[in-house]
């Protein structure tokens, strides 16, 4: 084929190295993202005019922060790179963007979706108060921007980001009144020999603990989070947990940060009619895909944390993985030797986040458990008290019924922060296993689009 | 001005005024909307559905829970946009007045 | 052994579910079969549109019937399905300034059936609705249209007929058909059967995979709406707004729901799969329809889609329904083909085919909806 057409979506990790595989044999690929900068968003770039210096912003991180960021530097003037571009639907090997209002469908011959995660929620009564944000928001927050998400912050949730973000702050000046860690302490010792696979990791998770203990920040584990309580117009000024032992207790705070791990950004997988599988470690619907990456759907490949939640790291070597892959299928030479050794570190890394996830479970029984007046979908307040009604009257048990009846998921988000939660409460309610309640069907354009699209000025 | 969130750093950039429901609002060059708007005030809209004010979400584009009007009737969203000069912006629904404005 | 009723509806789209509501009234037992859950394609996924104005004049008492039940339908069905009376205006562009008179004409014709049209020009069309784009030269006011949400509609239907003993079975696909001495025999896709002595066929775009099996097919085509949403947005626009126009592509509509959601639809339509239960709007479907509406209501042009939508609807080369008795089998009625035209009408087609039915007869003009017409 002359000159291929590949289109790589998404300047993080996996994307970047994508591209960089593509660039190094000789295809010029087109890259799309949506942010200003290239890095995804656990080596999210600061605005040019910011002065922090890698180790400040990165910390442990820093030298395959910069690494990355040189890489992507050195590779522009190799690349068609579409900066602030939704990909808002693909059809008939078209991918369809946005900048602005400009609109341009643009062919491809491979397709590499690297659209990276999201946090995964559960709600918690409350959490639809102003100054609630998301534990990979509150970093954006710091990273980006220097800023943190209130005066006095509790960290509430579990997952490798909860102690990283918080000691950062910590780190940061910013005062931090509590981390509520909702794993109990002995499924991390459970998890040991899994998160064994990458020692260097583990040790990480071990520092920032310890920082966070010599810095004063009360660390409570195994807790179940109760309410975040504060007013409708001002906001959030407490959190209110119980302990393993039963114990109620109050923190008080002006912000909180909260998250479950992360979620992938499976969107464009679905529209380009990926098949989704059921993961029954992390209860979520994972597009299929096979040890290099390549989806049900021929000519599309899926790398990084878009396609199952495995790392940066691993983002960086399954984005290479899914290029060789596309070059290879397109009749182009591939070194197998490098692929062998990609295929190695990806499952190495499989190995760790099997392990991360039996550290940090997904929370699924506190769906169950959500008062009826606790909001779940954000977007539509839809309330948990909501859902179960609709259920009750018209006996919907499937995600997509429930939506339509309930309006779950029916908002600008598409279910981004409610889907999962809300599949929870239907399975719990209907006494059925979740993966029976099935997942919310895609549908473009995957964030709001302009009417305004494609008008000439 | 006290608002919802706090600088830690990075305050020496050039400032950019913007109006936020008619009231000038001191931004830095580079700080997103959302920034700007949260360092001086406490919310960013109104919930549609009754359930009170927000103050953005994820921060990431994503959630979509900050989306703001500009008085001319326009929608933006503030994590996902820059603080300008000259930006005129609402934290209020325009009512049902915005369909004349075209 | 099959399970048996006096009749079996096959399809639970509006149609389906409004007749067994009817059917039951009259004290006839119902079995109502639906492929997969009730109402969940073209009376789920359409516009929502409630309006008698700019049906042919013939379709207008069925659609005086049936706005009769819109208006009961909370009391009805027990659950509110959104039906707002705001109105509803059709308006013409400049470029084809003749649709003023096919408006006026219309308008007179329709009031003889009980349709009252106001015309509107200039200042008083802007004045009124102010949202108008510069193209637009007059439209066409229905005080008494209005719309609601279809994807509650048929639902509610059929609960409240299963509530007065409706025997409904959802995932349930029918895959042969027959009649066998006085009955007819219904068998679905796992092998279960059903008996009655009369079966109604109100399966949407695949009713001549059935009407066929008793020698009288149809030249249904599937087709798939063209449907988007905005966020919610201060509720400001009241009536739905639609575009009298030869043109497919210029044939939008939109509607402000109470929530403040604005649903859009119209322009050229993209394929839709009956086997796969699919359809999807094609991309350069919603460009199109995007342009259309900027024209049509400037101030849209600020807001943002957050979803679209499609599904499968069934069109007939006239427009017009199959609706009443086969022609070639006693015991056997149609109701299907609504060509993206059945939500108002829905519930006065259910009351009208289960008085047919129930009473073997009906003041309803049925005859430009007779399946004969189609015969070769």
């Amino acid at each position: 084929m002359a000159c291929p057409s590949i289109i790589v979506v998404g300047a993080g990790p996996s994307g970047t190295r994508a591209a960089e595989a593509l660039a190094k044999a000789g295809i010029r690929p087109i890259l799309i993202d949506e942010g200003r900068r290239d890095g995804g968003q656990i080596y999210r770039r600061q605005p040019d005019n910011f002065t922090r210096s890698y180790e400040k912003l990165y910390g442990t991180e820093a030298g395959r922060a910069k690494a990355l960021h040189d890489s992507f530097d050195a590779l522009k003037g190799q690349i068609d790179y579409r900066p602030e571009t939704l990909v808002w639907n693909i059809a008939d090997g078209h991918v369809w963007t946005a900048c602005g209002n400009a609109q341009e469908a643009l062919r491809y011959d491979a397709l590499i979706l690297c659209t990276g995660a999201t946090d995964r929620l559960m709600p918690v009564k409350g959490w639809n108060l102003a100054g609630t944000y998301s534990l990979g928001g509150s970093q954006v927050a710091l990273k980006s921007q220097a800023v943190s998400i209130g005066h006095e912050v509790v960290f509430m949730g579990s997952g490798p980001l909860l102690y990283l973000v918080a000691s950062q702050y910590v780190q940061a000046g910013a005062k931090v009144a509590a981390v509520l860690d909702t794993s109990p302490k002995g499924a991390r010792i459970k998890a040991l020999p899994d998160l064994l696979a990458l020692p260097g990791m583990l040790w990480n998770g071990v520092q920032l603990t310890r920082a966070l203990g010599k810095a004063g920040v009360p660390i409570h584990h195994g807790v179940t989070p109760v309410e975040i309580i504060g007013g409708a117009d001002t906001g959030v000024n407490g959190v209110r947990f119980r302990t393993p032992s039963g114990q109620e207790k109050t923190i008080a705070c002006d912000a909180v940060a909260v998250g479950y791990h992360l979620r992938p950004e499976t969107q464009l997988a679905d529209l380009a009619r990926c098949e989704f599988a059921f993961d029954a470690g992390t209860h979520q619907w994972l597009p299929r895909r096979d040890q290099d990456g390549r989806a049900s759907t021929a000519g599309v490949y899926l790398a990084g944390d878009g396609a199952k939640i495995l790392g940066a790291r691993s983002a960086e070597a399954s984005g290479k993985l899914a290029a060789l892959a596309a070059l290879s299928d397109l009749g182009l030479p591939v070194d197998s030797g490098e692929t062998t050794a990609l295929r190695r570190d990806v499952a190495n890394y499989a190995r760790f986040a099997r392990g991360l996830a039996k550290a940090f479970p997904w929370p699924a029984d506190h769906a169950a458990a959500l008062p009826d007046e606790a909001i779940i979908c954000r977007c539509e307040a839809v309330s948990a008290g909501d859902i179960r009604s609709v259920m009750r009257e018209t006996g919907a048990i499937e995600a997509n019924r429930a939506k339509a009846f309930s309006r779950v998921g029916m908002g600008r988000c598409q279910g981004r922060y409610c889907g999962l939660a809300a599949a929870e409460l239907i399975a719990a309610e209907a006494r059925i296993p979740v993966e029976q309640v099935g997942r919310l069907r895609g549908q473009a354009p995957v964030k709001p689009l302009p009417i305004a699209i494609g008008e000439e000025k | 001005m006290s608002g919802r969130f706090v600088r830690l750093g990075e305050t020496q950039r050039p400032p950019v005024t913007l109006h936020v429901d008619g009231q000038p609002v001191t931004a830095l060059e580079g700080d997103t909307l959302m920034v700007a708007m949260l360092s001086s005030g406490g919310t960013l809209r109104q919930s549609e559905f009754g359930d009170g004010r927000r103050a953005g979400f994820c921060l990431m584009g994503a959630c979509q829970d900050c989306w703001v009007w500009t008085e001319g009737g326009d929608r933006l969203r503030a994590c996902s946009t820059l603080a300008a000069a000259g930006q005129r912006i609402l934290t209020s629904q325009p009512e049902a007045t915005w369909p004349a404005q075209a | 052994m099959s399970a048996a009723s006096d009749i079996i509806i096959v399809g639970g789209g509006l149609m389906g579910s409004s007749a067994a509501l009817f059917l039951r009234g009259h004290g006839l037992s119902v079995t109502l079969l639906e492929t997969d859950l009730i109402g969940r394609q073209a009376s789920g996924t359409n516009f929502g549109n409630v309006r008698r104005q700019g049906r042919a004049l013939h379709q207008l008492p069925l659609a005086n019937r049936a706005i009769a039940i819109w208006r009961k339908s909370r009391e009805l069905l027990g659950a509110d399905v959104e039906y707002l009376q705001s109105g509803h205006i059709r308006v013409c562009y400049r470029d084809r300034p003749e649709l003023v008179g096919a408006m006026e004409d219309y308008a007179e014709k329709a009031r003889l059936e009980g349709l009252d049209l106001e015309l509107l020009t200039g200042n008083a069309l802007r004045s009124k609705f102010p949202f108008f784009g510069a193209d637009v030269l007059a439209g066409s006011y229905s005080a008494m249209d209005g719309h609601a949400n279809p994807r509650l509609a048929a639902p509610a239907f059929a609960r409240a007929a299963q509530r007065m003993g409706a025997n409904i079975h959802e995932n349930t696909r029918i895959v042969d058909a027959q009649k066998v001495g006085e009955d007819f025999l219904v068998t679905a896709q796992d092998g279960r059967t059903f008996r009655a002595p009369i079966l109604l066929i109100t399966a949407g775009a695949w009713g001549n995979a059935l009407s066929s099996q008793f020698g009288e097919p149809v030249p249904i085509v599937p087709r798939g709406p063209n449907m988007s949403v905005t966020e919610p947005v201060p509720y400001a626009i009241h009536p739905a707004v639609g575009v009298m126009t030869p043109l497919e592509e210029e044939t939008v509509y939109f509607r402000q729901v109470a929530r403040g959601n604005i649903v859009l639809g119209g322009s050229t339509r993209g394929p839709s799969y009956p086997d796969a239960y699919r359809a999807f709007v094609l991309p350069q479907n919603t460009m199109s329809q995007l342009k259309q509406i900027r024209r049509l209501a400037p101030a849209l042009g600020k807001l943002n889609i957050i979803r679209v939508w499609s599904g499968i609807e069934g069109y007939m080369p006239d427009s017009q329904p199959v609706m009443g008795p086969s022609a070639t089998t006693s015991g056997l009625y149609y109701a299907f083909g609504f060509s993206g035209a059945g939500f108002q009408i829905g519930p006065g087609v259910g009351e009208t085919m289960a008085e047919i039915i129930a009473r073997g007869a009906t003041d309803i003009p049925m005859e430009p909806y007779q399946i004969s017409r189609f015969a070769e």
